[in-house]
């Protein structure tokens, strides 16, 4: 997050962030880093908020960080307000800043997605006896199992699929393999990787 | 729905229990929060059973939003309503996001050097791997499928092909497979239930 702008936000583009946040917010489906290319169109290429390293070291971090992914969303909020207040190095203004970036980018991403989700889970659970509430659960269970293989291995093929990166498969395969079969604590394995990646074996 | 055998089912016993349970989830889920979710909530405390897991993901997942938000506003709002859903998404989001952003001011400058680079991707290849798993680890669960194993199989492997091998946008393949698939559970019910209903 090295090369940042400096920007001078009215509060027309405050509130332009928040309402291309929450326009995005539905759209949201399967997570919302399916959004993210919009994202970066928007905050990048077209409003020049953001630098490119700014934006793709914030979704890194992010899954690097422990917690949801969704907070690859308020790290964008942060550098908008960063980059609108300063720079880290001006002071105070450029952390208010900051957080209210966070503040907005985050509810915006939020508050329509989880309102819908809060109500129709909500009718959906009172619902649950009724033949096509039914259905639809039973239906999708074996597509849900086929979405979390599938996740995996695109994101174990998201650094290429060729045949160079057999350490990289085989570390997916083998804590794919272990997460099935064993109860070895998860975060041993996230450490493994880690430790593994920094030595350059990876 | 509970197929807890014996006596109550566990279940959060206050709103401090639920906050700090899913941040401690959260804490534990680095590159996604998926695989500690299964491990913690269906083995380990117990408050979903497989099958219900399944349902409730399908459902986080099928709705808007980061799906593992929208999984623990479900479990918080049915415990504890709608304090709950906030308290639920309360202990999902603060502390993370507090670290998140201590991340990234204090370290702003060495995330370009090899050696983070590296860890990032062996973290991502581990992470890649949890997901993996944790969808191997619940094929068992579709055997209690009203569908029929053969079909579960036929399903999943056209949603894999579809969205590993062919990139096909997701939106497509739930409205598509997902909706073939909830028509035939339709009528799979309800020849259950005329089964049931002659008997």
């Amino acid at each position: 997050m090295s090369a940042s702008l400096t920007l001078n936000l009215t509060l027309t583009d405050w509130l332009a962030l928040l309402s291309h946040f929450l326009s995005l917010s539905l759209l949201a489906i399967g997570g919302a880093i399916t959004t993210a290319p919009d994202m970066h169109r928007y905050l990048v290429i077209e409003q020049h908020w953001l630098s490119d390293s700014q934006f793709t070291s914030s979704i890194a971090l992010a899954q690097a960080a422990p917690g949801p992914n969704i907070l690859f969303v308020a790290l964008l909020g942060w550098n908008v307000g960063l980059n609108a207040g300063g720079g880290m190095g001006a002071g105070v203004l450029a952390w208010v800043y900051a957080l209210l970036g966070v503040v907005i980018t985050m509810t915006g991403i939020m508050l329509p997605s989880t309102t819908l989700t809060f109500v129709a889970a909500r009718w959906g659970h009172q619902n649950r006896e009724r033949q096509w509430v039914r259905a639809f659960k039973q239906g999708l269970a074996p597509i849900v199992v086929a979405l979390l293989l599938a996740t995996g291995w695109i994101l174990a093929t998201g650094h290429g699929s060729s045949l160079n990166n057999w350490p990289m498969w085989l570390f997916t395969g083998v804590s794919a393999l272990l997460v099935w079969r064993t109860r070895l604590h998860l975060l041993w394995l996230l450490a493994a990787g880690g430790l593994s990646g920094w030595l350059g074996w990876v | 729905m509970t197929a807890h055998q014996n006596g109550a089912s566990p279940r959060p016993n206050s709103l401090v229990d639920l906050f700090w349970s899913f941040t401690r989830l959260a804490l534990q889920g680095f590159g996604g929060v998926l695989a500690i979710v299964q491990r913690e909530l269906v083995e380990e405390k117990q408050w979903l059973t497989p099958e219900e897991f399944i349902e409730d993901w399908a459902v986080a997942q099928i709705l808007p939003g980061p799906n593992v938000v929208n999984l623990a506003m479900m479990i918080g709002d049915r415990y504890f309503g709608w304090r709950g859903a906030l308290t639920a998404v309360a202990g999902m989001l603060t502390f993370p996001l507090l670290i998140v952003l201590a991340l990234a001011a204090v370290f702003a400058g060495i995330s370009d050097s090899p050696g983070v680079q590296g860890a990032l991707r062996g973290m991502g290849a581990v992470a890649a791997g949890l997901i993996a798993g944790t969808g191997l680890k619940l094929i068992s669960s579709l055997k209690k499928n009203i569908m029929g194993a053969p079909v579960c199989w036929l399903l999943s492997a056209i949603t894999f092909i579809a969205i590993a091998l062919l990139h096909v946008p997701l939106a497509w393949v739930v409205l598509g497979a997902g909706t073939l698939a909830c028509v035939w559970a339709y009528r799979q019910l309800g020849k259950v239930q005329a089964r049931v209903g002659k008997e």
